[in-house]
C-alpha cells in the first residue's frame, strides 16, 4: 500500500472521528475560530488605519490662517509668494467667503450663519510641501517664518497630528502582535487539551495496538492529522467570523469616512490574508497535538 | 526459537517475580507453563514481549536478542509474536473483520491481501461468516477465538497465550486447546501459561513450572552463578 494512501486513509478516519462526535467539534471549532477571529479582526483594523493614513504620509501640510483683518488681496499676495518657494510644492488659498461658503454647505449651521452680520472666518492658504522637504526642524522653521508676518494669526504644520497617529498605531500594532500571541497560546492548550482528552479517551485500543507491534508514529498520526483538521476548522470558522464582521461594519465606516470628505472603503480579508489564515490554523493544529501526543501517548503502555 | 538464559526480573516494588530463570524452545514445539497464580507465568510472557525488560540475564526470540531493544525496536519484535489474552483484549467498537485486521493495518498490509488473510484465520477459528459482528455479540468462546485469529492473522512464528481458557467451561476449553494444538502442527512455536493440567495430560506436551519465580520443572541446566 502506497505511503499516500494510507495518509489519506488515517486523514478519512480522523475526519470520521470528527464527525462522530459533532457536538464537542462544533465546540472546539468555534472556540478556535473566536480566539483566531480576534487577532485578525485587529489586524484588519490597523491595516485598514493604516491605509488611510498612507495618503498624507511623506507630504507634510501647513495650514496659514489669516487675521479676520487681512483683506483677499493681502491674502492673494502672500499666497503668490509662498507659492514660489522652493518648499512649496502647491498652495491653495481658500478666502473668507469660500470658507464660509463651505461651512455653510457642510455643517448644516447655514441658518445661524444668516444672522451673523460679519463673516466670522479667516481667509486660509493651504501649503502642501515638497516630499524631500519633510525635515521636521525644516518644517518649523518655515512655519516660524510665516508666523512673524503681521497678517498672519497662525501658520500650522498638519503633520503633527499624523506623526502622533502613526506612533499610536505603532502602539497598536504592537499590542496587537503582544495580544495575538497570547491567542495563539490559547488556540494551541485547546487543540492540545482536546488531543489529550482523545487519547485518554482511546487509552484502551493505542494500548493494544502497541501490544500487536504498532510503531509509536502509527499511533500518532491520527491525533496529529486530528488537530491539523481541528485548527483548519476553527481557522475557516474565523474567517467566516471576521467576514461578518467586516460586512457588518463596512456601512458604518463608509457613513464615516463620507462625513470626513474620504474616499476609502474598508478592505476586508483577502485571499492571501485567508490563506494564511489557513495556514495558521493547520500549523497550530499540529503543533498542539505534538505537543499531547509527546506528553500523553508514551505514557500509555501495555501492562 | 525462544532462549532464556539466568533471566531474573525484579519490579520496582521490589518483587522477585522470576529468579535465575534458564530454558529453551526449539522450533515448532508446543510447551505448557504451568505454576500457581502469582508464581511469575505472566512477567515470564510479558518479558518475550518485551512488556517488561529483564533486569539481569540474556533472552533470545527467534534468534534476535531482545535484551538491549530500543523503543523504536520493539513493534517489529511483536510482530514476530502472536499473543492471545485472558480477557481477549479486543476492540468493541469494531467489528470482527477490524479487530482481526488489527495487525495487517498496523502492518501496512494492502487491503486485498488483508481481507484475504483475515478471512483465512477466521476460517481457521471456525467463525467464518461472523465477521460482521461485533465481539459483544459473540459468546466467550467465540470471542476468544477471535483473539486467536488476530494472533495468527499475520503469521507469527510464536504464539503465546495467558490462561486462554480461563473464563471457559471444560468443552469449550478443550476446543480452544485443540486450535492451538492445530497452529502447533502447522509448525508454530506455542507457548501456552496456564493452571488446567487437564490440557497436559490430554495433549501430552512438555512442562515448564514456576514456583514462586524458579523454574522447578523443563528448565536447562545451568551452574548457579
Amino acid at each position: 500500500m502506497s505511503y499516500f494512501v494510507r495518509h489519506a486513509q488515517v486523514l478519512l478516519s480522523s475526519l470520521g472521528q470528527l464527525a462522530r462526535a459533532p457536538g464537542s467539534t462544533l465546540m472546539t471549532v468555534c472556540a478556535i475560530g473566536i480566539t483566531l477571529a480576534l487577532p485578525t479582526l485587529l489586524y484588519l483594523l490597523v491595516e485598514n488605519v493604516e491605509n488611510v493614513s498612507r495618503n498624507w504620509q511623506g507630504r507634510a501640510q501647513v495650514s496659514v490662517f489669516l487675521k479676520l483683518d487681512a483683506t483677499t488681496q493681502q491674502a492673494q499676495n502672500l499666497e503668490r509668494e509662498l507659492a514660489q518657494r522652493a518648499e512649496v510644492e502647491s498652495s491653495q488659498l481658500i478666502t473668507a467667503q469660500q470658507a464660509l461658503e463651505e461651512f455653510r454647505a457642510q455643517s448644516g449651521f447655514g441658518v445661524a450663519l444668516d444672522i451673523l452680520s460679519d463673516n466670522p472666518l479667516p481667509a486660509s492658504i493651504l501649503l502642501h510641501l515638497n516630499s524631500d522637504y519633510n525635515q521636521p526642524s525644516a518644517i518649523e522653521g518655515l512655519i516660524a517664518e510665516i508666523n512673524s508676518r503681521p497678517e498672519v494669526d497662525l501658520a500650522q504644520w498638519d503633520m503633527a497630528w499624523i506623526k502622533r497617529l502613526h506612533v499610536i498605531l505603532k502602539l497598536v500594532e504592537r499590542s496587537v502582535a503582544l495580544l495575538a500571541v497570547l491567542l495563539v497560546l490559547a488556540v494551541v492548550i485547546i487543540i492540545s487539551n482536546t488531543i489529550r482528552l482523545a487519547i485518554m479517551n482511546r487509552r484502551d485500543e493505542i494500548e493494544i495496538m502497541k501490544l500487536i507491534g504498532a510503531t509509536e508514529r502509527f499511533i500518532r498520526r491520527p491525533f496529529l492529522y486530528g488537530g491539523v483538521l481541528q485548527g483548519l476548522l476553527g481557522a475557516l470558522c474565523a474567517g467566516a467570523i471576521v467576514s461578518v464582521c467586516v460586512r457588518l461594519l463596512r456601512d458604518p465606516i463608509a457613513e464615516l469616512v463620507m462625513l470626513y470628505h474620504g474616499d476609502f472603503t474598508t478592505s476586508g480579508i483577502d485571499l492571501r490574508a485567508f490563506a494564511a489564515l489557513l495556514v495558521a490554523g493547520a500549523a497550530l493544529g499540529w503543533l498542539a497535538a505534538r505537543a499531547a501526543v509527546g506528553r500523553y501517548l508514551s505514557k500509555i503502555e501495555p501492562k | 526459537m525462544i532462549r532464556f538464559a539466568q533471566v531474573s526480573k525484579r519490579y520496582e516494588s521490589g518483587h522477585d517475580a522470576l529468579k535465575n530463570v534458564s530454558f529453551h524452545l526449539d522450533k515448532q514445539e508446543m510447551v505448557f507453563l504451568i505454576g500457581r497464580s502469582g508464581a511469575g507465568k505472566s512477567t515470564l510472557l510479558k518479558l518475550i514481549t518485551r512488556v517488561e525488560s529483564a533486569t539481569r540475564g540474556q533472552l533470545i526470540v527467534n534468534e534476535r536478542n531482545i535484551t538491549r531493544l530500543t523503543r523504536r525496536q520493539v513493534p517489529y519484535l511483536r510482530r514476530e509474536i502472536g499473543v492471545v489474552f485472558q480477557d481477549h483484549k479486543l476492540l468493541h467498537d469494531r467489528t470482527v473483520f477490524d479487530n482481526v485486521a488489527l495487525p495487517l493495518v498496523v502492518a501496512g498490509v494492502g487491503h486485498r491481501e488483508t481481507s484475504r488473510r483475515v478471512r483465512a484465520a477466521l476460517d481457521k477459528v471456525d467463525l467464518l461468516g461472523k465477521e460482521r459482528l461485533y465481539p459483544i455479540m459473540l459468546s466467550g468462546g467465540e470471542q476468544q477465538r477471535v483473539g486467536i485469529a488476530r494472533a495468527v492473522v499475520n503469521r507469527p512464528p510464536i504464539l503465546l497465550a495467558d490462561e486462554p481458557t480461563g473464563n471457559l467451561d471444560p468443552e469449550l476449553s478443550d476446543e480452544i486447546m485443540d486450535i492451538f494444538h492445530q497452529f502447533y502442527q502447522f509448525g508454530v512455536t506455542v507457548l501456552i501459561a496456564t493452571h488446567e493440567h487437564r490440557h497436559i495430560d490430554r495433549l501430552n506436551k512438555r512442562v515448564l513450572e514456576l514456583e514462586q519465580g524458579r523454574l522447578v520443572r523443563g528448565g536447562d541446566e545451568q551452574a548457579e552463578p
